[in-house]
């Protein structure tokens, strides 16, 4: 690897960037819609 | 008189740069020992750097048992995942189970992941190195050499040194991050915490739940997540007590055992060939910039973070102490501790620490996932 800037190669990741965020989003968000789904269904029950 | 010197001939094999890397590795000892800096793994790391960079050393080379430990453990990923069953059946989710809104935090701290991937693509790193670099964000030990083992990363030893130095250097890295990008009256909210009870069962379904959806989504991520949630499983089902507590204890010491020896295999100072590839040493320019890089990653995942607090907070009722998206980085439990003690240094009354162990364990899930779709988009540019 010879160091140097390379600013095609930062444009082409910058794509990577937005995907990349855009994908943990998605997959955290599907996890947080089973957690309130979870605890919606298997709430604990109540002693009252 | 001849034989006695032939006895110490090898004295005159000493290059600077091994010279360097013994003192590299001593220093890693010390800071394990002195400043208990990620002992678990510094001190065996530092001790597998002096092995390997002994003159002639036998610990390395084709059947050195440094090698050996290598192909067996890391080249093939298997100490790596092993030991996530084991940091799976230590974490307690139900912080996170209690307030699932902390998810959102462990999301957007992967953010220095992917500005460090652009940044290291912009000094003229090829996209496999760039990846295994950007990973070190991921602050997660494992999960960086899952990641650099499997693009076979020709800079694996800086990676580690990086990955598992900032670890320990958390509570030294984000607060002047956080006092930087955070007013005093930000960093003065207080957020109740009302612990909402939790099923076992709720318990028991998260981590099947969590290895279907992140294998559905990001397939390349189901073996990291899959053997963290394999581990919680155990924790979690009641009936494996035993296997919990080994998974928890010896699986996790012994694994961390040999997995900080057999990373000094990629730390040796001199070029070296391996299964046909040219291995640059240890002792480079692009070490240091691999050191930067890393830091790099650090900073921004805080700073992704705490931006995402406030943004939540332009339109949410009720507020979240931006210090909190901190704590989102997979650090555990550094960074919910620091967070915790900076809340208090600002009002001794500020309890932050069970909203920052909830994204603290978020950051866990989350970083695994992020490597996982570092995998998916750079694999076949690789390929």
């Amino acid at each position: 690897m010879q160091l140097g800037f390379y600013f095609n190669e930062l444009l082409g990741s910058l794509p990577y960037m937005g995907i990349g965020m855009l994908g943990i989003f998605v997959v955290i968000l599907a996890i947080y819609g089973c957690i309130a789904l979870l605890n919606r269904f298997f709430a604990p029950k109540s002693k009252e | 008189m001849s034989q006695v010197l032939d006895l110490f001939s090898n004295i005159g094999n000493f290059t600077w740069q091994q010279g360097l890397m013994i003192f590299i590795g001593a220093l890693l000892i010390y800071l394990a020992i002195k400043k208990d800096m990620e002992p678990a793994l510094l001190l065996p790391m530092g001790f597998g750097a002096i092995l390997v960079n002994l003159p002639l050393s036998g610990a390395v080379g084709p059947d050195g048992i440094i090698t050996t430990l290598f192909r067996a453990g890391i080249e093939n990923e298997l100490f790596p995942l092993l030991l996530f069953i084991g940091i799976g059946a230590m974490i307690d989710f139900a912080p996170l189970l209690s307030n699932p809104k902390m998810l959102l935090f462990g999301a957007a701290a992967q953010f220095g992941i992917f500005f460090t991937f652009s940044m290291a693509s912009l000094l003229g790193f090829v996209p496999k190195d760039a990846a295994s670099i950007a990973i070190i964000g991921a602050a997660d030990g494992p999960t960086s050499i899952f990641v650099a083992g499997l693009f076979k990363s020709n800079y694996f030893g800086p990676i580690m040194v990086a990955a598992y130095s900032y670890m320990a250097l958390v509570p030294i890295i984000q607060p002047p991050v956080i006092r930087l990008v955070t007013t005093r009256k930000e960093r003065l909210i207080r957020m109740a915490y009302v612990q909402k009870p939790i099923s076992q069962a709720t318990k028991i379904l998260f981590p099947i739940v969590v290895t279907i959806i992140a294998g559905v989504i990001a397939p390349a991520s189901v073996s990291l997540v899959g053997f963290l949630m394999f581990g919680n499983l155990i924790r979690e089902c009641g009936v494996l007590r035993g296997l919990s507590e080994s998974a928890q204890k010896e699986l996790a010491n012994l694994i961390t055992l040999l997995l900080g020896i057999s990373i000094g295999f990629r730390m040796q100072a001199l070029e070296t060939t391996f299964n046909g590839i040219t291995v640059p040493g240890f002792v480079s320019v692009e070490t240091l910039v691999i050191m930067l890089l890393g830091l790099i990653a650090f900073i921004f995942d805080t700073v992704g973070g705490v931006f995402f607090a406030k943004i939540m907070n332009l339109f949410s009722k009720n507020k979240v102490n931006p210090m909190i998206g901190a704590a989102g980085i997979s650090a555990f439990p550094m960074s919910s501790r620091v967070v915790h003690k900076m809340g208090l240094k600002e009002d001794p009354e500020n309890f932050l620490l069970m909203h920052a162990a909830g994204a603290n364990v978020s950051g866990q899930i989350a970083s695994v996932i992020a490597g996982g779709l570092i995998i998916s988009m750079i694999g076949p540019l690789v390929k």
